[in-house]
């Protein structure tokens, strides 16, 4: 397997759905590689850094319209 | 589309209601606020963030959640289980937000833009040896540069966070909404595939494709 093969299946091996003889291909080229582990931990990074943008709760203003909403809807039912 | 499924029919395949939602369910048809209160606590900002990658305006994609919910509650009674209920919600928002999306004259087929990077590689061809290369063809010259060896300041900056947002803003829409939803939001592969009705396999690509574009984002940013 070479570099470039390999980063097509970065996201495959994460999610261990690499069939064995590829999984088994994939790891073995890894652990030759420096230049392969260092691109992975950029995906695993990445990944992690993503998982920061989630926001705080539904802000006070949205969740007191909505709930405005359901008595509407409780009276009209 | 084979068979066109109603934005309010929920007797489709997929995972089943839990008894968590039937419970939650019976509690809305109950008026029980606090149920309510809950759920919107719980996945409000998620139809936003969802709808935002249909309608890109953040106002109107508050529209497209507010309406999700109206159409949530005047539904309700015909909720049968037979898929979970965080399906059936997140399935009325994509419905909706096509719609308003369309009707906006804003919609272009998703599928029109998978089409467009169909054949790019993850990592661009300049990042590796030519195929010619004697000794080691097709192997990352030079060495990429580990994330994990930055200053934690600098990759948790505001600035940092700014580049990725940025980057995932520019995916196609099939992409941003995977990566959103497994990324962002933490939602399993099974849930992602039954909300956005595409396989595991291509679920897995497009996640592929969008983690690579903002991998590459971070890399421009941070590796100078």
């Amino acid at each position: 397997m070479t570099c470039k093969e390999l980063v097509e299946l970065v996201t495959e091996y994460l999610e261990e759905t690499l069939p064995a003889t590829e999984h088994a291909r994939f790891e073995s080229h890894l652990e030759g590689c420096q230049r392969c582990r260092n691109h992975l931990d950029q995906m695993r990074q990445t990944i992690t850094l993503v998982g920061k943008l989630t926001e705080d709760g539904i802000s006070p203003e949205a969740s007191a319209e909505l709930l405005r909403i359901f008595r509407n809807w409780k009276k009209i039912d | 589309m084979d068979t066109h499924i109603s934005p309010l029919d929920d007797s489709s395949p997929g995972v089943i209601a839990s008894l968590d939602d039937l419970r939650t369910v019976q509690a809305l048809r109950n008026g029980d606020e606090a149920a309510f209160t809950r759920l919107v606590a719980d996945y409000h900002n998620t139809l936003v963030r969802l709808a935002t990658v249909y309608v890109t305006d953040r106002a109107v994609a508050e529209e497209v959640a507010q309406e999700t919910w109206i159409a949530v509650l005047q539904g309700i009674s015909r909720f049968e289980g037979r898929s979970s209920l965080k399906t059936w919600l997140f399935r009325i928002l994509t419905n909706r937000a096509k719609t308003r999306a369309q009707r906006e004259g804003r919609y272009v087929a998703l599928s029109a833009f998978e089409e467009l990077d169909a054949n790019e590689p993850s990592v661009s061809p300049d990042r590796f040896n030519p195929g010619a290369d004697p000794l080691y063809p097709h192997h990352f010259t030079p060495i990429p540069q580990r994330f994990d060896e930055i200053p934690e300041e600098r990759l948790l900056s505001q600035e940092t966070l700014a580049v990725i947002q940025r980057a995932i803003e520019m995916l196609p829409p099939n992409q941003r909404q995977v990566i959103t939803l497994r990324d962002i939001e933490g939602w399993s592969s099974a849930d992602v595939c039954n909300v956005l009705e595409i396989s595991e396999t291509n679920q897995r690509v497009l996640l592929h494709r969008a983690r690579s574009k903002v991998r590459q984002g971070l890399e421009d940013y941070l590796v100078s």
